[in-house]
């Protein structure tokens, strides 16, 4: 069994990572269990892919303590990777290859013998859907496909822990759901994923567990459920006005928060329907009105703000 | 270890850490298996180019060039032919050293991919100088056996005018390749590298004629060069005329070149794929 004496695969405490005077990520505590799917939610710039990089044994810590499969990155490096498959935010394939020789030459970089590589090259594509394309060069394949590639090339080595940075940015939905598909399937084969994504869907499609990061800091943690019923309420009620025209006031004592866009009130409460019909009460005429589900995105925004971050 | 098997099928892997050497070759092995289906793109400028440059100047220019002192004695083909190797060598490492890097850390990024696995930034970059090394070695010798039934080989000492050739490359290619990891953005540094270093030094570090007919304050320029050293120890090579104090000389300014360009790219490749 891989992991450390509590079961945890990833395990930081107090863990940070600072650029001269940048402090990427400023001490933080995580626990990831074997078998979850555990993701990294923040706005850019939140120290996700910092956390990635230290947990993928390519970027040394500067404070704190960090095991990774049981194991200290900063000493066991190369034995920890061996065991990790990676997805980068930017595909890094060779693209002047085809797509069965990534797959075989990335294989042997694990120590795996020839004839095991082209086994798994073999098996990876179907898995990847991309057989067809077996002996193509990897430079004229379409976004979703180099993805797929790249996802199946984390795989050469069966890891016990798949870390996903923003695997699906850039992505049609088609090859989104398709992705999703083949994270899923991972899942239920036991991988353990870690994922970092600024899509709030995703994280509600593919994570157990999350963090929101921002600034450097965890600023909330649980599964999407629980997030949503800590730091949002049921029901969001949106009322549409002519930009300008929205009076927050008008409404006060209604939600138990409310947000002012530049053409629309989010009233947060638990009861959308009860809540317009005391706004229409209460003489408020907006264009149109709209009760909803809260959601993850809901959460984040609340938690990291509205403010463009770059 | 935990099981998992993605895809549902029967294929277990057993992934290991190789240890240095080995990862350095399997670094080789990736770019052997991209070269073997593409050598044909880089025979013209590796091994035809210099063939022509034989032809044309030790034949042709050379037929008008009689043998004497300044030719070490020998006709001006043969005196032409061990230099040339050491030349085309720097050439074709000195290529492999600045497109092939930058793109490996800023377009393609080959090299983040390659340090996810079990290998190291290091072993990174001793598996590219290798690559290297056994591409100007492979280069020079196709460039040998056309040039053998030319007549332009002095005799069996250019076996280890080979050996210098591709020292002599190296003791450019490591320095440059550490050069080529430093560049995040690409304006002109390559141009002004291969027209103010590359060219002026194979045209004039002795390759065609020697650096006698040069000025004399042309002369410490042409010394710190690593193709002046390479030449030296080619031509004498392969002649049978090596010295032991000079030879020595020359060896030991390449390694040297060699041993800094290790140090200073081994730093920059750790800094920019571990940081």
């Amino acid at each position: 069994m891989s992991g450390n004496g509590d079961g945890g695969l990833v395990r930081a405490r107090g863990l940070a990572k600072r650029f001269g005077d940048f402090a990427a990520v400023r001490g933080i505590d995580l626990d990831v269990r074997p078998g979850e799917a555990f993701g990294f939610l923040g706005p850019n710039g939140a120290g996700k892919s910092s956390t990635m990089r230290m947990v993928a044994c390519v970027s040394p810590r500067t404070e704190g303590d960090l095991t990774v499969l049981g194991m200290d990155p900063l000493t066991q490096g190369p034995r920890i990777r061996a065991r990790l498959g990676v997805v980068p935010q930017q595909d890094n394939l060779d693209t002047e290859l085809t797509v069965r020789e990534n797959l075989y030459v990335y294989g042997r970089y694990f120590g795996l013998s020839k004839s095991v590589v082209r086994a798994k090259a073999t098996e990876l594509m179907e898995f990847a859907q991309l057989a067809d394309r077996a002996d193509d060069q990897v430079e004229p394949l379409s976004g979703g496909m180099k993805r797929r590639l790249t996802i199946a090339r984390s795989l050469i080595n069966d890891p016990d822990l798949l870390l996903l940075d923003e695997p699906t940015t850039g992505l049609d939905p088609q090859a989104r759901h398709l992705l999703w598909d083949r994270l899923f399937r991972l899942k239920q084969q036991g991988v353990t994923l870690i994922v970092t994504t600024h899509y709030m869907d995703e994280a509600e499609q593919l994570c157990d567990r999350l963090v929101v990061m921002d600034g450097g800091r965890i600023v909330a943690e649980g599964s999407p459920g629980e997030l949503i019923s800590r730091y949002s309420t049921r029901e969001v009620l949106e009322l549409r006005f002519t930009p300008g025209d929205q009076d927050p006031a008008a409404v006060e004592g209604l939600a138990e928060r409310v947000e002012v866009l530049p053409d629309r009130l989010l009233l947060y409460t638990a009861d959308g329907e009860a809540t317009l019909a005391a706004a229409h009460a209460r003489g408020v005429t907006p264009l149109s009105s709209l009760v909803r589900r809260s959601t993850l995105e809901d959460v984040f925004l609340h938690l990291t703000g509205r403010t463009l971050v770059d | 270890m935990t099981t998992t098997d993605p895809t549902g099928t029967n294929t277990r892997t057993a992934a290991r850490v190789p240890g240095t050497v080995r990862a350095a070759w399997l670094v080789v092995e990736g770019r052997w298996i991209w070269y073997r289906r593409n050598w044909r793109s880089s025979v013209f400028s590796t091994v035809l180019q210099p063939v022509l440059f034989l032809v044309a100047l030790g034949l042709g220019l050379g037929s008008q060039v009689r043998p004497g002192a300044a030719t070490d004695g020998l006709p001006y083909l043969q005196y032409l032919a061990p230099a040339l190797l050491a030349s085309s060598a720097l050439q074709t490492g000195s290529g492999e050293s600045t497109y092939p890097i930058l793109s490996a850390f800023k377009w393609q990024r080959t090299y983040h991919g390659i340090t996810a696995t079990p290998i190291s930034a290091t072993q990174v970059l001793a598996g590219q100088l290798l690559w290297i090394a056994l591409r100007v070695g492979f280069s020079a010798a196709a460039f040998l056996v056309i040039a053998a039934p030319l007549g332009a080989l002095p005799g069996p000492g250019v076996l280890l005018s080979l050996v210098f050739a591709v020292l002599t490359a190296m003791a450019f290619v490591a320095p440059m390749v550490a050069y080529s990891a430093t560049i995040e953005t690409e304006v002109q540094q390559f141009s002004v590298v291969m027209r103010f270093i590359v060219m002026p030094m194979t045209i004039f570090a002795g390759t065609f004629f020697p650096v006698a007919q040069l000025p004399v304050w042309v002369h410490p320029l042409v010394w710190l060069t690593p193709l002046w050293h390479g030449t030296e120890l080619c031509r004498d090579a392969a002649i049978g005329a090596l010295e032991l104090l000079p030879a020595l000389g020359h060896l030991a300014y390449l390694v040297a070149l060699v041993a800094a360009g290790v140090h200073l790219g081994r730093r920059t490749f750790v800094r920019r794929l571990e940081i």
